[in-house]
């Protein structure tokens, strides 16, 4: 019996990429192609690159059935403490990189103190620190933007890794964008195989081969699509390098490690996860002290790419890193989600945002898209599990 | 108007295609109590959920039959108008409001539209306690503040609030103590007295033969037959023989050919104090010794401290002010974490799977490897994925849990797969000694079976087994030596030869005494 051994792709898993290649089609069609410009493809990656920052730590948090509504006011705080280091004091940017990131994480060892040891609903204990954070903010910078900031600060927000420009068509192709892309593509065909080899040696069962063909297809055809449009315009941007290794670093956290796997169990239930050895205040803790990292590191890339501190800055990030975690199906309750789910949910939101932009939407009606997909999405989810027992 | 005041004619409900009940024949007299049996998924909530209106008319063929009409319930609201009213094994209490308020909730006594009159609900509220034996209660007090036992009986003060001529009870002792249980079933009888008729779901056959004038018994979504009280053989083997479809001769598999070692696990002086009041002691001088490959049980009351005892052992998980001494293999060890516990070969089953044993949103692999991970399937914080996998399969396989695979969701299973798949997650965590509290309940007689058959396995391997169970047949049926545990002290110990429900509650009756005595 070959059957029993071959199981069909999980496609709900995918379901939400394929909604992201939607949106991004149909904002090709509306715009009459505007979103496909090497330079939109550049703009997709920058702008949303502390929304994908703050989504991966938001993950964790909602994995435990919490939010952290803290880390707008945070990303707020730690940018405003670098531009006050880097415009009054001119001090090294590494000084201001470093401040920035402890102030992240004393919030988070505030934050996390409050709630794993103390027992308050992490809402009240975030709702608390958005508002100090906010203020703490405009207090430091006096209600006024902190800029320009230098160069070298600059480039972590809107710079580029080197590059290697060849002419090309109209204008010009870097070569090391299309070295990474050709590296990714070997990559994913290499990892396909080990993970072929690996069933087939303990008796797992297997995917059918034509999926499999169809899935890596499809995921190298969208992997030469964004390297070739990127290396039209000036190569990687850094940030980009900067997502791909926090998506790689949590990724690898969430599902294969034990404290990852902690996250997971006590959201799905705490008190079984007490039971079976888990300490869960100590992970409620470190949940929150690494929100509050993160948050630090997306408040340097936002001010980065700004080149400004503000006191504005931040406003209302918590709701779209919490909305991409749900969109990209994590469970309110805890328990479920995946960094790539909330990676991509991410990016459907800042997909929506520059199409809607370029279409010339403002952004109050893009709030009520925003709403209306986020709604869609929970909703779309919800049903199709209830259906589905 | 025939004898019957409930006719179900030919029920067939199905869920996606599975039929759940199939042609299923229902006769209730006036009057009577009748019981449900059949094994867990042998499909008497469904039926219960069609003559409730869960199910509405239309989403079931058949027909049902109430006082001479035939009915079409729409929802819980419609049956509970004529009368029909079901207590689910979950209570409907809501635990902060009031016993009062709880007694009349969904049906609250007002003064005008929309405004509830608190006296008349209080004063209703004593009289309705006062018909189920809890004349003595505060109303004013939350619900959340009694015991399971009383929660129960305040679920019945409600029916009877709603003028209830047919009162369905689904499980209604599967959290209470056998002291607690035989005031519910007398009340059942009282209630029968005034002329309410009973349905009664229960898988605790003694309890049937105790109040039950007929049985129907539902096997596979079928039925199989009615036994009726003075015309037919109304024992329990006869009803067990009818829900398996086979004969169980002995519902306690034999354990044979266990040598039984050196004192392995034991507990000395052992004092804990409740976790709220550090004045309340909650456990005294306990002292318990268990030999490798030894089945020792700890029976009690419900409340008499059996499941405190345990937990606060295993990583102090219960109380505080926590003294005393815990041997393993001769030597003392401190486990002041439950992680300390699993490392030192320490497992504890606990009961409420569900509350306290499973994540229900996980699948049955993530549940079997949550506790052994860490020391057996892991290698400095990261997981090997493949090894899980294989530990999970050849556990599932091997206890024979009941499931697709083992990617499927805990909560989709059966409680006698989910109990099966709380005890793999312990086993795979290589305990020398493990303590199941409760292990059996709420689970049919088919998996009750299966579960005894693992214990009897882990004592041949050498393992100390301690179980935990408000069932006396059970605890007498597994155990090698029970200890008595009565308020918080060891009452008594038995052997296997003097062991028999008589003495167990002789122990509880001389040990109450003997603190009345000194007190």
């Amino acid at each position: 019996m070959n059957k029993k051994k071959v199981v069909n792709l999980d496609m709900k898993q995918y379901g939400m990429f394929l909604a992201l290649v939607a949106i991004f089609v149909i904002f090709a069609v509306l715009t009459g192609g505007k979103n496909l410009s090497p330079a939109n493809i550049n703009n997709l990656v920058m702008q949303n690159g502390y929304v994908v920052i703050l989504a991966v730590g938001m993950l964790l948090c909602v994995l435990t059935g919490n939010i952290d509504l803290g880390v707008g006011s945070v990303v707020a705080v730690t940018g405003s403490a670098a531009g006050i280091i880097l415009v009054d004091y001119k001090m090294n940017m590494w000084v201001a990189i470093l401040v920035a990131l402890l102030i992240g994480l004393a919030v988070g060892i505030f934050a996390g103190f409050f709630i794993a040891y103390l027992g308050i609903p992490p809402f009240v204990v975030t709702l608390a620190t958005m508002l100090m954070g906010r203020g703490l903010t405009y207090t430091m910078l006096q209600a006024q933007t902190k800029g320009p900031l230098p160069d070298d600060f600059v480039f972590i927000g809107a710079g580029f890794l080197p590059t290697m420009k060849v002419p090309f068509a109209d204008g010009t192709i870097d070569l090391i964008t299309i070295f990474v892309a050709i590296a990714a593509t070997v990559l994913v065909i290499f990892a396909e195989f080990k993970s072929i080899a690996t069933k087939k040696k303990y008796g797992f069962a297997e995917t059918a081969l034509w999926q499999l063909a169809v899935k890596n297809a499809v995921f190298i055809f969208i992997i030469w699509f964004f390297f070739y449009k990127l290396a039209r315009w000036n190569g990687l941007p850094f940030v980009l390098l900067l997502m791909a290794i926090l998506v790689a670093i949590y990724a690898f956290v969430t599902s294969k490690t034990v404290a990852g796997r902690q996250i997971y169990a006590l959201g799905g239930n705490r008190k079984a996860a007490q039971l079976s050895g888990i300490d869960t205040k100590k992970v409620f803790f470190w949940v929150y002290v690494n929100m509050g990292v993160l948050s630090a590191l997306a408040g340097i890339v936002l001010a980065a790419r700004n080149a400004s501190a503000t006191p504005k800055a931040g406003d209302g990030f918590e709701m779209d890193a919490i909305a991409s975690c749900y969109i990209g199906g994590a469970a309110v309750a805890g328990g479920a989600g995946t960094i790539t789910g909330a990676v991509v949910g991410a990016f459907v939101m800042g997909i929506l945002n520059n199409g809607m932009s370029l279409y010339g939407w403002t952004t109050d009606i893009q709030k009520i898209v925003k709403g209306a997909v986020l709604l869609g999405a929970v909703t779309f989810d919800v049903i199709s599990k209830s259906k589905k027992k | 108007m025939s004898e019957y005041i409930l006719e179900m004619n030919h029920i067939t409900k199905a869920f996606s295609g599975v039929k759940a009940l199939d042609d299923v024949n229902l006769k209730v007299k006036k009057g009577e109590i009748h019981a449900l049996c059949g094994e867990n998924g042998a499909g008497k909530s469904t039926l219960m959920n069609v003559l409730s209106g869960v199910y509405p008319h239309g989403t079931y063929e058949g027909d049902v039959v109430y006082k001479g009409e035939t009915c079409s319930f729409h929802n819980l609201k419609d049956s509970e108008e004529k009368g029909i009213v079901i207590i689910h094994q979950e209570l409907a209490l809501s635990p902060l409001l009031s016993v009062a308020e709880n007694v009349f909730l969904g049906n609250e006594q007002l003064k005008c539209k929309g405004v509830i009159d608190w006296t008349k609900t209080r004063q209703r509220a004593t009289e309705m306690l006062a018909k189920v034996g809890l004349e003595h209660e505060d109303v004013n007090v939350p619900v959340n503040t009694l015991g399971v036992g009383k929660q129960q009986l305040i679920e019945i003060a409600k029916a009877m609030a709603k003028k209830v001529e047919l009162l369905i009870l689904d499980e209604p002792t599967a959290s209470l103590n056998d002291e607690e249980s035989k005031h519910l079933l007398d009340i059942m009888l009282e209630l029968k007295s005034h002329g309410i008729t009973c349905i009664i779901i229960s898988h605790k056959l003694n309890e049937i033969e105790y109040v039950a004038d007929s049985v129907t018994i539902i096997r596979d979504g079928k039925t199989i037959e009615t036994i009726k009280k003075g015309e037919d053989e109304f024992t329990e083997d006869r009803v067990i023989k009818a829900m398996v479809g086979r004969e169980l001769t002995n519902r306690y598999p034999l354990r044979e050919g266990v040598e039984i070692g050196d004192t392995i696990f034991e507990v000395k002086d052992w004092n804990v104090f409740h976790p709220d009041d550090p004045n309340r002691q909650m456990l005294k001088n306990i002292n318990i010794k268990v030999r490798a490959g030894e089945v020792v049980g700890l029976a009690g009351l419900m409340g008499a401290g059996r499941t405190e005892f345990a937990m606060s052992v295993f990583g102090h998980s219960y109380g505080q002010k926590i003294s005393g001494k815990v041997f393993m293999h001769g030597k003392e060890v401190k486990m002041p974490t439950v992680k300390d516990a699993i490392k030192n070969k320490l497992a504890y089953v606990s009961e409420d799977r569900k509350g306290n044993g499973l994540v229900l949103i996980g699948d049955i692999k993530e549940n079997m490897v949550l506790a052994a991970r860490p020391q057996y399937f892991s290698n400095k914080g990261v997981i090997n994925g493949n090894e899980e996998i294989l530990a999970a399969q050849e556990y599932k396989d091997k206890i024979n849990v009941k499931a697709n695979s083992i990617e499927q969701v805990v909560g989709s299973l059966s409680g006698g797969n989910q109990q099966k798949v709380v005890l793999a997650k312990w086993m795979l965590t290589q305990p020398d000694v493990l303590i199941l509290d409760e292990p059996t309940r709420g689970i049919d007689v088919g998996a009750k079976y299966e579960i005894y058959c693992v214990i009897n396995d882990l004592a041949k391997a050498g393992k100390a087994v301690v179980v935990i169970s408000s069932e006396m047949p059970e605890i007498i049926g597994t155990c090698d030596r029970v200890y008595v545990i009565n308020e918080g002290e060891i009452a008594g110990e038995l052997t296997k030869e003097e062991v028999t429900q008589e003495r167990i509650m002789q122990c509880i009756m001389a040990h109450n005494r003997k603190d009345d005595g000194n007190e």
